[in-house]
């Protein structure tokens, strides 16, 4: 990564601190006093600022600095942090993102927006409090704060803070050296002084913090008040716009500390992941070798790279998985975004952030959320004004939920809007000929249409949603990612619609079987049960396929048959009953091999239209096995079965 | 076949199929293997009838013999596997033909070179892109686009053939 090229590397930076920023000022226009907040966007717009301006993004350090400067005020507690004050600097921030990117980005946008920017302060500042300023009360505090051994390395001088804080006050420092290590143990390049400063000011406690806001999050600092400060009933406590929410403000910004990662490029990833896949498969050849070999050594060895190997692959799987709050925050500008474009009130919330999700999944997740949002703040949700003429709370509630459940994960979006109306759906279905007029269909028949294609049941085109593509391109990305959708919605109250993912692409557990001379894998998550298809049922059932299994009936197809082995079956079949939605079926093997962790990979175009196999895996033998698709799988079976009758 | 004829030289792999020889761009070539274990897929077109483990890939094995009209033969001591990299559906996608014995990579004059005849072929016409004339015998350039959009994919429905 050392010979990456620096403006990429700015440009990965500038994206995670402009998301920083994002996520900062949207919480912002909920909470306008909350300092930390205030402080992570300023420090955001600081970092940015500066890093451009070193790797030569100067229009974006000159336009980053206004918005800082705007912010310092707020910080500061100058400015309160007003709606347009904040959507300002959101708007600004595209700005920013566009000059970042190397975009095209006019410079009359740029002074647009600070004309507008500059609005918003001189407004803000019109509408604060107009306190009378706040009179000076010289209080004592005790400053206690060490440095981490490293922060010199990293640029810290213990020496400005001093100043900085000497220029708040009167000081009296004393240096620490409890910590110091014996002289044969010193680093001369580190630091282990703590400072103790006794400082009377005049200026807030929130003053001595931002002496160390930069280094806040690495350092340990106490502040104490060592005589109360005097009441001071001239200065109300509303004169200062800003929240001190001390406790619970440090509290925070540990805990959202993240731990040490790395970024590695998505693709080196996949790389990574084929190359494990490889291993594994040369590590079982390298098994049956060794276990036709004598030599104790080599067997040892195969062992030991067995375990290897296996420990490598569950490491790279979960490598891969990533938390989906990564997927979520890209949400809550889009609903920002959407609440300005319709003029609806919109809440938008995220549970279940930290539900682990393999990384192309999350990818390919993204855009069916985003129309399903879209939808849900489109279609769903109601103006203020129906909303209220319903008897709801003027603003709509858009829910976003992930879990896990088992080997999947269920993801939710709700709404409380006005629910999908039927009439509706049956009229257009109707006109453009999907269902026969009058046909009888009941609720979920119905909502299934909404997933037809070129069904769309927006009344007028907006550019939000309503092209007529959407909901069965949703389903369609979600059944390619192996999962399934399903809508609930009740008039009047608001809709949910679920989808339900597999963890990962990457790997299923499978039953092996042996049909013929070919080997096959069954998802283990379709497989009821195992069992023996006796000579006398085989004889019996010829011509009918049915199976008794406790007292139930289960159609079964003989795979042999199916795939036209053209060889003899084995005297012992068994039979693996497996459900596919609301039938179960029973397929004849001639031999189950066993359990299968099955690392699948898709066929090629050419055999798309096999539906029968849903992908395959490589075998430890360096074999290929066919991973069958349970659901085509019967319609197969159904279809021979018809076409037995038909003969006769 | 436009480019053919602004180009004036092509270097291609030539390889034996039956008794004729074909040949491939070498751009397309990606290697060129032994013969691998097939996994047959129950099922699909035969002549795509099974895939190969290509290094931890699954690939398609395609037996332009099916498209020819050959007669299938058994495996010898030469036959390989030609693996390609091919574009199905705007994705590159790696195939493997076999071939009965691969030659080598030659240059082909576009001069030396010309279309197929509409009749008198044993093949479908539009399964050959060119025909090379080289030392009194026909090399047969396939058109692979035309013969993967016509026997890619369809389920054990075998599409007759033109007859010859």
């Amino acid at each position: 990564m050392s010979g990456a090229d620096p403006v990429e590397t700015f440009r990965l930076e500038a994206q995670d601190l402009l998301e920083q920023i994002e996520q900062g000022l949207l919480d912002l226009a909920h909470r306008p006093h909350d300092r930390s907040l205030i402080d992570s966007v300023f420090r955001g717009l600081h970092t940015l600022k500066g890093s451009g301006a070193m790797f030569g993004f100067d229009a974006l350090a000159a336009f980053t600095h206004h918005c800082e400067s705007a912010f310092d005020r707020v910080r500061k507690g100058v400015t309160p942090a007003s709606a347009d004050l904040v959507a300002a600097v959101l708007a600004a921030q595209d700005h920013m993102r566009a000059l970042a990117e190397g975009r095209d980005a006019p410079h009359s946008v740029g002074d647009a927006l600070l004309e507008r920017l500059q609005r918003a302060v001189e407004e803000a500042n019109a509408d604060a409090p107009d306190a009378a300023p706040v009179r000076p009360v010289a209080t004592t505090w005790k400053v206690r704060f060490s440095l981490p051994a490293d922060a010199l390395a990293n640029g810290a001088k213990p020496l400005a803070l001093l100043d900085e804080l000497r220029e708040l006050g009167d000081c009296t420092v004393a240096a620490l050296t409890d910590v110091l290590p014996p002289l044969e143990a010193l680093v001369p390049t580190e630091c282990h002084l703590a400072w103790d400063v006794r400082l009377t000011t005049e200026h807030p406690r929130a003053a001595i913090e931002d002496v160390f806001i930069f280094l806040i999050d690495d350092m340990s600092l106490e502040i104490e008040a060592l005589d109360a400060p005097q009441a001071q009933p001239d200065a109300p406590a509303e004169g200062d716009p800003i929240e001190d929410v001390p406790a619970e403000g440090v509290a925070e910004v540990k805990a959202s500390r993240a731990a040490e990662t790395v970024r590695v490029p998505a693709e080196r990833l996949d790389e990574l992941m084929d190359r494990v896949g490889e291993l594994v498969i040369a590590q079982s050849r390298l098994k049956q070798l060794a276990a036709a070999s004598i030599e104790p050594n080599l067997r040892a060895v195969a062992e030991e790279i067995e375990r290897l190997a296996g420990e490598l692959r569950d490491t790279m799987l979960v490598v891969r998985m990533v938390p989906i709050a990564q997927m979520f925050g890209r949400f809550r500008r889009l609903i920002h975004d959407l609440a300005r474009d319709t003029g609806k009130e919109i809440e938008f919330s995220t549970e279940g952030e930290t539900t682990e999700l393999d990384k192309t999944v999350i990818e390919r997740l993204a855009d069916p959320l985003v129309h399903l949002i879209r939808n849900a703040a489109d279609h769903g949700l109601e103006t203020p004004g129906e909303r209220l003429a319903a008897g709801k709370p003027a603003s709509g509630q858009v829910v976003l939920a992930a879990r896990q459940a088992g080997a999947e994960v269920i993801i939710t979006i709700t709404d409380d809007g006005r629910g999908v109306d039927r009439a509706r759906v049956r009229a257009k279905a109707e006109d453009v000929g999907l269902i026969a007029p009058g046909a009888v269909l009941n609720d979920g028949e119905l909502l299934q249409l909404i997933f037809h294609p070129g069904f769309s049941t927006a009344k007028t085109i907006t550019n939000l949603s309503g092209r007529g593509v959407g909901m069965d391109v949703v389903k369609r990305t979600i059944e390619g990612l192996r999962g399934s959708i399903e809508m609930t919605s009740e008039a009047g109250k608001g809709s949910q619609i679920s989808l339900r993912i597999p963890l990962t692409l990457a790997i299923i557990d499978g039953l092996l079987v042996r049909v013929g001379t070919g080997r096959y894998v069954i998802p283990l998550a379709a497989v009821e049960e195992c069992v023996e298809l006796s000579v006398e049922q085989d004889m019996r059932s010829t011509g009918r396929s049915l199976l008794t299994l406790r007292e139930r009936l289960v159609p079964f197809i003989r795979l042999r048959d199916l795939f036209n082995t053209g060889l003899a079956p084995d005297p012992h079949q068994k039979v693996v009953v497996v459900s596919t939605g609301h039938e179960r079926v029973g397929l004849v093997v001639d031999q189950i091999l066993g359990d299968h962790q099955t690392v699948i990979k898709s066929l090629s175009a050419v055999h798309a239209a096999v539906e029968t196999f849903s992908g395959a895996t490589i075998l430890g033998d360096g074999g290929v096995a066919l991973i069958l698709d349970t659901s085509h799988l019967v319609a197969a079976g159904q279809r021979q079965d018809a076409q037995l009758r038909a003969t006769g | 076949m436009d480019e053919a004829q602004q180009i004036d030289a092509w270097q291609v792999l030539t390889f034996d199929l039956d008794s004729e020889t074909f040949a491939l761009e070498a751009g397309l070539v990606r290697e060129v293997l032994d013969l691998l274990p097939e996994t047959g897929v129950p099922g699909a077109d035969p002549f795509v009838g099974a895939v190969i483990n290509f290094r931890g890939r699954i690939i398609p094995l395609a037996d332009l013999r099916m498209a020819f009209d050959m007669a299938c033969a058994a495996p010898t001591v030469d036959s390989r596997i030609v693996v390609i990299e091919y574009e199905l559906d705007g994705d590159p996608t790696l195939i493997g033909l076999r071939a009965d014995k691969v030659h080598e990579v030659t240059t082909v004059e576009a001069a030396d070179t010309e279309e197929a005849p509409r009749v008198g072929l044993r093949w479908r016409s539009d399964f050959v892109r060119r025909l090379v004339r080289r030392s009194g015998d026909l090399i047969i350039v396939p058109d692979l686009s035309q013969i993967f959009a016509m026997r890619g994919g369809a389920t054990g429905a075998v599409i007759p053939l033109a007859p010859t």
